[in-house]
């Protein structure tokens, strides 16, 4: 009975959850399929453990219960809402054990990050510092597309960011600004990394980083040929890991595995598919 | 009776009057060149033999791995990082592993991390014993590929008794180890190091002072310290040119921290420095190897782990060094049991960018023996 109780508590942040994807990072993936009882069993535990933890904070409290808000909202808003959580509420008691551990996992929320660092950004470049974070120990900021490329000079020339070592992208198709462009740089004088990202529209351009760090040349090139992020400025920017003349780009969302470039196989391997 | 030979094709009138004409060629070099270990393919632009200017084609081999990520479970995924860098498959999976443990926010049992690390270090070894013997072969020393792969085969050998593969082991699993060590694990390990260090001294008696592989290496793609850190290029590339940097000591991960091993540097930043490196690599690795096999703890192997991966909502990177550079993994995950999206920061990708720089003005026979000294693997460079 007072699992019942939680599992209503579970459904009921849904509709602050259905708002989170646009204004928070939280991804919202298409669900692949319909929750299953244990999958309902493990939702609902994270969130009943984060309630306590991150109670006096309402903004982490709504992001840490969105990963339980699309997997409720599937079964609760087809029709039935109390079948799919009394079913969940009986396999919940046997498999008290392994939802257990995801439970502990839920309490590191990100946490704001204040630091010198990000207090003279921020004065220096006012809204432009989107957030600025530290999630398991590791820190990011997010800033704007228009500041990034002040933000990554100063960040190699000021504060010992020498090194570079990785720039990709993610893909968030339901939200606005769609990719989230990553940077992930190393200090070799303090030993200590941090990631930069910025949030862009589809078909925006980011300023290139080959001017700051050359290795970005191929990892922009990488970037543009999986998600078609174009890098202005870059020296030669073109794919790199696909055929120049290949049409899409494979790594958003909405490129299914399964999906090709049918013409360019067709006329260059001289087979119907290449699957 | 013969016609007059028509010699305009010569095209002797040309100002300089050379039939030898000296502008710039452009010469294709792979993918299905032997030297090119795999398919990477270089345009080389030449004068003469020196080299203008190079630019790789690659992705011969790209299999899409980061979007298969996407589409599999968390534990699923797991093999699959393996056919990355199949000579170093065990780093690849130690890599994954640890990453998606920090997502969960655990951590392995000391004894997993213990055999994970005499794992990945025999790995190591066994990396750099297949870089020696085919940078040997691609320079002319035909023997060191056979010495060296005789003696990988030792290697293969407790690989294949603790995982049942050879190669791509898949020997981790998220939250330590599947596999209890075998009776006499340690005891091969152990007899692999006292085995291991004489052969190691055969391979630097044919090598090191040879007269044709000094000059062969001597001075040839030279990198300094400074462009290598531009060009991101880790590992024993970037010891070699003098910067003592290696994740292990630097962000210890596992069991390192109770390590006592040493950053072997170069001084030159050419091909003979990161001959001497990795040689001087291996000799650390029998350390760890001789240190860990003694002390290894007994307890779990397995930390607590649900048997359906669910990370919490969040993102993170982590990397571990191994045996090319840094091998990163950056994940997104949305709280369901697929991740949101699977970056890999393949060492070898970002290390043969940095050929360009190494082979300009240089010789043709250079760009082999600067392919060789990179260390690339083509499954890590497309994944």
């Amino acid at each position: 009975m007072p699992e019942d109780s939680k599992g209503s508590d579970s459904v009921s942040p849904q509709p602050e959850g259905a708002k989170a994807p646009a204004e928070t990072a939280a991804p919202g993936k298409p669900q692949a399929k319909p929750a299953t009882p244990e999958a309902a069993a493990d939702v609902k535990s994270p969130s009943a453990g984060a309630a306590p933890a991150t109670g006096s904070k309402p903004t982490e409290a709504v992001k840490s219960a969105h990963p339980a808000a699309p997997k409720t909202a599937a079964p609760g808003a087809s029709t039935k809402p109390a079948t799919p959580a009394a079913t969940a509420a009986k396999p919940a008691a046997p498999a008290a054990k392994p939802p257990a551990a995801p439970a502990k996992p839920a309490g590191p929320a990100p946490e704001p990050w204040e630091s010198e660092l990000i207090t003279a950004l921020r004065q220096q470049n006012g809204s432009g510092i989107v957030e600025a974070s530290r999630y398991l120990g590791q820190r990011y900021v997010i800033v704007d597309s228009s500041i990034l490329q002040e933000i990554l000079l100063r960040m190699r020339n000021a504060e010992g960011f020498d090194y570079c070592v990785d720039i990709t992208a993610v893909h968030y198709p339901k939200r606005e600004q769609q990719f989230d462009v990553v940077y992930v740089l190393y200090s070799f004088p303090h030993n200590e990394r941090i990631r930069v990202k910025t949030r862009i529209k589809d078909g925006e351009h980011v300023p290139s980083a080959v001017p700051i760090w050359e290795t970005a040349n191929w990892l922009e090139r990488e970037a543009y040929d999986m998600f078609g992020i174009v890098f202005d400025g870059h020296p030669g920017l073109k794919r790199i890991l696909l055929p120049d003349d290949w049409k899409g780009h494979p790594l958003r969302k909405d490129y299914d595995i399964l999906q090709q470039d049918r013409e360019w196989v067709q006329i260059n391997l001289g087979i119907e598919s290449g699957q | 009776m013969s016609q007059p030979i028509d010699t305009a094709y010569l095209d002797l009138d040309t100002k300089d009057k050379t039939f030898l004409d000296s502008t710039e060629m452009v010469l294709n070099m792979g993918p299905q060149h032997p030297s090119t270990h795999g398919v990477l393919r270089v345009i080389l632009k030449l004068d003469g033999e020196k080299v203008l200017g190079t630019e790789c084609v690659i992705g011969y081999l790209h299999r899409g791995v980061e979007k298969i990520g996407e589409n599999r479970t968390y534990t699923m995924f797991n093999p699959y990082v393996d056919r990355m860098d199949y000579v170093a498959a065990v780093s690849n999976g130690l890599g994954y592993c640890e990453t998606v443990e920090k997502l969960l926010n655990v951590e392995a049992p000391p004894r997993a991390q213990y055999i994970r690390v005499i794992m990945t270090e025999l790995c190591r070894i066994a990396s750099h014993q297949v870089w020696l013997g085919t940078h040997a072969l691609d320079i002319g020393a035909l023997t060191p590929l056979f010495y060296a792969f005789r003696d990988r085969e030792e290697i293969l050998k407790i690989f294949e008794k603790y995982c049942g593969a050879r190669l791509t082991t898949h020997a981790f699993r998220i939250g330590g180890c599947i596999y209890e060590t075998y009776d006499g694990f340690e005891e091969d390990v152990k007899k692999y190091c006292t085995f291991f260090l004489p052969k190691l001294d055969e391979y630097e008696e044919l090598l090191t002072t040879n007269r044709i592989w000094v000059t062969r290496t001597k001075g040839v793609g030279i990198l300094k310290p400074e462009d290598c850190i531009a060009l991101g290029v880790t590992g024993p590339v970037l010891r070699a040119s003098g910067v003592k940097w290696d994740l292990r000591k630097a962000q210890p991960y596992e069991c390192y921290k109770e390590m006592d091993f040493e950053i072997p540097t170069g001084l030159n930043g050419d091909t003979y420095d990161r001959y001497l490196v990795r040689v001087a690599e291996m000799r650390q690795s029998v350390r760890i190897l001789q240190q860990a096999v003694d002390s290894i703890p007994t307890g779990p192997i397995m930390a607590k782990v649900p048997k359906v991966i669910k990370p919490p909502v969040g993102e993170v990177y982590h990397s571990i060094e191994a045996p090319k550079g840094e091998l990163g993994y950056f994940i997104v995950s949305d709280g369901s049991t697929q991740p949101y999206r699977v970056r890999v920061r393949p060492p070898s990708f970002v290390n043969l960018q940095a050929l360009d720089k190494m082979v300009r003005g240089m010789l043709v026979a250079d760009v082999v023996a600067v392919i060789g000294t990179l260390d690339i693997v083509l499954g890590e460079v497309d994944r």
